[in-house]
């Protein structure tokens, strides 16, 4: 078969045009809900399961008749844990698919690179994860614990468990330099003393001569809010050198991605953390949940905080959009504010209006035998860190992170 | 006392690890010009080889030791006979034709393994020096990579098909006249800077979190211990691997581990700009 150019010209301009209509038939009576995660990658760990509660809570909104008698249809780009990838993936969301509403984003870095995209395109912007707090933006609602929720409670608990003198470890950008400054404040505030910070950037695998270092300075305590599969590493080599037992540790990120089911009992045991979510909760609420998901995908060990918050997050925009009664912006955002809560797998979320973070619980927790065990729950904790800067009442135009100051 | 026998370790460990890293694409590229660009994806697939075989059962020392390094080794062959072995001579068309192939093996193992990180624990117990615990591990690495230089040294001066090798390596006309086939020299040898890398892969694999991507993170510094080393193999990787593992653990004490890494890239910049021959081709003339 010869083609000449005219008649490639012609038929690819056919074909294509034949591609676009059904799309447009379709758009005009579904709801588009835009997910944008690391499915793939290092952060794989992370996204997979937040991909699944995405996809699960509005299977269940699907199954209950929809939203405004709307079925809910998810467009889901996977970012592969390149953070060159959001930018254009948050464009083609708000662009082409031009979707009602985005869930996503996993690293800090990865939700600034998209957040103005989405606020400069009117589109609503849900990240549910932990971070380090102080996003101030109208158009932005965040249910992960912020530092104040977390660290706060976290860093007295550990360091009453082990002494003042601590050593913090943390990943290089935006959110591992942030937190660990909320470290060191919430020491000096308990009357210890950080005795060494290091900085490591995310692909750094290698932590021979840091654990060296870190025996020099003998802390009491070790802090580490590192992120992704290979920073993993340091929690093996720190065990192969045999050091877990004589160091106690904490972690602000360590389980969000269930890597006290990847590292071993003997690796993990005793680490400390504080999250809103741990598969061990004993609540009605957390074992039907665990039910649903292992009716959808099998089996529940894949559950985790990210999930648990995205599957959250996802709730509390479809409670958002039947108290508003339209997924346009203003009455999302106005419903959003009005002190709307829902009860998820992790208890009771509060969306707080004056800077749409969220006021829930927090559980102080240790690893155990490749579970995270309660150990005591502190309830509806406000984010206090970000109420202190931020009010989007007095001032709806703000378009800041704030930083804390030491 | 204590601390300087944790930071003397600490700085073995680090040449060791060059060493290993470099070995493989030193007989590849020092001996045969070709440039493999492919080395890290050779040595990830040691490190899931070894995985596989610990997930299914086998002792985590015999899969590192010979299951890895027979598996990548194979896999090199294979390589050579549809791909290398059209391009000797051609050092451009071979970058290309191995950076067609890194890429073709990140996507295989992406497609059997999942782009998702993988590891295994590290079968070795920390033990106590004074008031320091180390890696027990780091002095593995140290031996493994000892025990490689030795083997290399042994095969290449000390046997006949270590002579052929060099011989063939220098003049292949001249080895072919005398009644040997370089083509089959040359997959020989091909199949063993493969297994070296695959070893390499395996052996380090407890250290890291593995992903399809991990051998972009070996690719660079391979390069760079080799093209310093210059001319001899061995005395070449042992020089500049010394060198780049002391520079670079040296600052990663002092400073930073980022400044360590940059310590290291800085070293190499100002040594091939002094020897652009390499270490040997100053130092150590006409050793191995």
């Amino acid at each position: 078969m010869s083609l000449n150019r005219r008649e490639l010209l012609g038929g690819t301009a056919a074909f294509t045009a034949a591609m676009m209509v059904p799309q447009v038939t379709l758009a005009a009576d579904t709801i588009k809900l835009g997910s944008i995660l690391d499915a793939s990658g290092i952060f794989d760990a992370y996204g997979r399961p937040m991909d699944m509660a995405t996809r699960l809570a509005v299977s269940e909104i699907n199954a209950a008749g929809g939203l405004l008698g709307r079925e809910v249809e998810v467009i889901a780009y996977d970012t592969q844990s390149d953070m060159a990838l959001y930018s254009q993936f948050g464009q083609q969301l708000t662009r082409q698919d031009q979707v009602d509403v985005v869930h996503g984003g996993i690293l800090s870095a990865s939700r600034e690179a998209i957040r103005q995209t989405m606020r400069r395109s009117q589109t609503p912007y849900f990240y549910n994860v932990l971070y380090e707090g102080g996003v101030c933006d109208r158009n932005i609602f965040i249910n992960g614990v912020t530092p104040a929720q977390q660290v706060e409670a976290l860093v007295p608990y550990a360091m009453g468990q082990s002494g003042p003198r601590v050593y913090i470890l943390a990943a290089d950008y935006n959110y591992g330099q942030i937190t660990a400054r909320w470290i060191q404040k919430f020491v000096a505030d308990n009357g210890g003393e950080t005795v060494g910070v290091d900085f490591f950037p995310l692909d750094v695998s290698d932590f021979g001569a840091t654990i060296a270092s870190i025996q020099t300075a003998s802390p009491d305590l070790i802090m580490a809010p590192l992120v992704g599969g290979a920073h993993l590493s340091f929690f093996r080599q720190w065990a192969a050198a045999g050091m877990k037992d004589r160091i106690p540790m904490a972690s602000t990120t360590l389980g969000v991605g269930n890597e006290h089911k990847v590292l071993t009992a003997d690796e993990g045991n005793g680490i400390m953390v504080a999250y809103n979510y741990s598969q061990e909760l004993d609540t009605p609420a957390n074992i039907a949940f665990k039910e649903r998901w292992a009716a959808a995908y099998g089996d529940s060990s894949a559950i985790h905080e990210l999930a648990v918050s995205n599957y959250q997050g996802v709730m509390t925009w479809a409670e958002a959009v039947r108290q508003a009664g339209s997924v346009e912006r203003e009455p999302l955002i106005e419903a959003m504010q009005s002190g709307l809560s829902i009860d998820g797998p992790a208890g009771k979320i509060t969306v707080d209006p004056q800077t749409h973070h969220a006021i829930l619980d927090v559980h102080l927790m240790a690893f155990e035998n490749q579970g995270m065990k309660v150990i005591e729950t502190l309830p509806q904790r406000q984010p206090i860190d970000t109420q202190a800067v931020c009010d989007l009442q007095a001032n709806p135009d703000d378009n800041t992170q704030y930083e804390i100051e030491i | 006392m204590d601390l300087t026998f944790v930071i003397l370790v600490e700085m073995l460990y680090a040449v060791a690890s060059l060493i290993l890293i470099s070995a493989g694409l030193a007989v590849v590229f020092g001996m045969m010009k070709v440039i493999n660009l492919a080395h890290g994806e050779f040595m990830m697939m040691g490190g899931y080889a070894t995985i596989t075989a610990v997930n299914l059962g086998v002792n985590i020392f015999v899969a590192m030791l010979i299951v890895a390094p027979l598996v990548v080794g194979l896999i090199g062959l294979v390589v050579e006979r549809l791909v290398i072995r059209h391009l000797y001579g051609r050092l451009v068309d071979t970058m290309l034709a191995t950076w067609g192939l890194s890429l073709f093996f990140i996507g295989m193992v992406t497609l059997i393994f999942g782009n998702t990180t993988t590891g295994i624990s590290t079968p070795i117990p920390g033990f106590t020096v004074g008031n320091y615990q180390v890696n027990g591990y780091n002095f593995f690495i140290i031996l493994v990579s000892i025990a490689l230089l030795i083997v290399m040294l042994a095969v290449l001066k000390a046997t006949r098909a270590g002579l052929i090798a060099r011989g063939t390596m220098q003049r292949s006309d001249m080895a072919a006249a005398l009644g040997y086939s370089p083509d089959r020299i040359y997959m020989a040898t091909f199949f063993c800077g493969s297994a070296i890398a695959g070893l390499a892969g395996a052996v380090l694999a407890p250290l890291v979190g593995l992903v399809p991507t991990s051998g972009g993170a070996y690719i660079a510094k391979a390069f760079i211990t080799v093209i310093a080393g210059g001319p001899s193999l061995i005395a070449g990787l042992i020089s500049s691997s010394t060198l780049f593992g002391l520079v670079s653990q040296f600052f990663t004490f002092a400073i930073s581990p980022v400044i360590g890494e940059v310590a290291l890239l800085v070293a190499a910049v100002v040594l091939l700009r002094l020897l652009p021959q390499g270490v040997t081709g100053k130092f150590f003339k006409g050793k191995l």
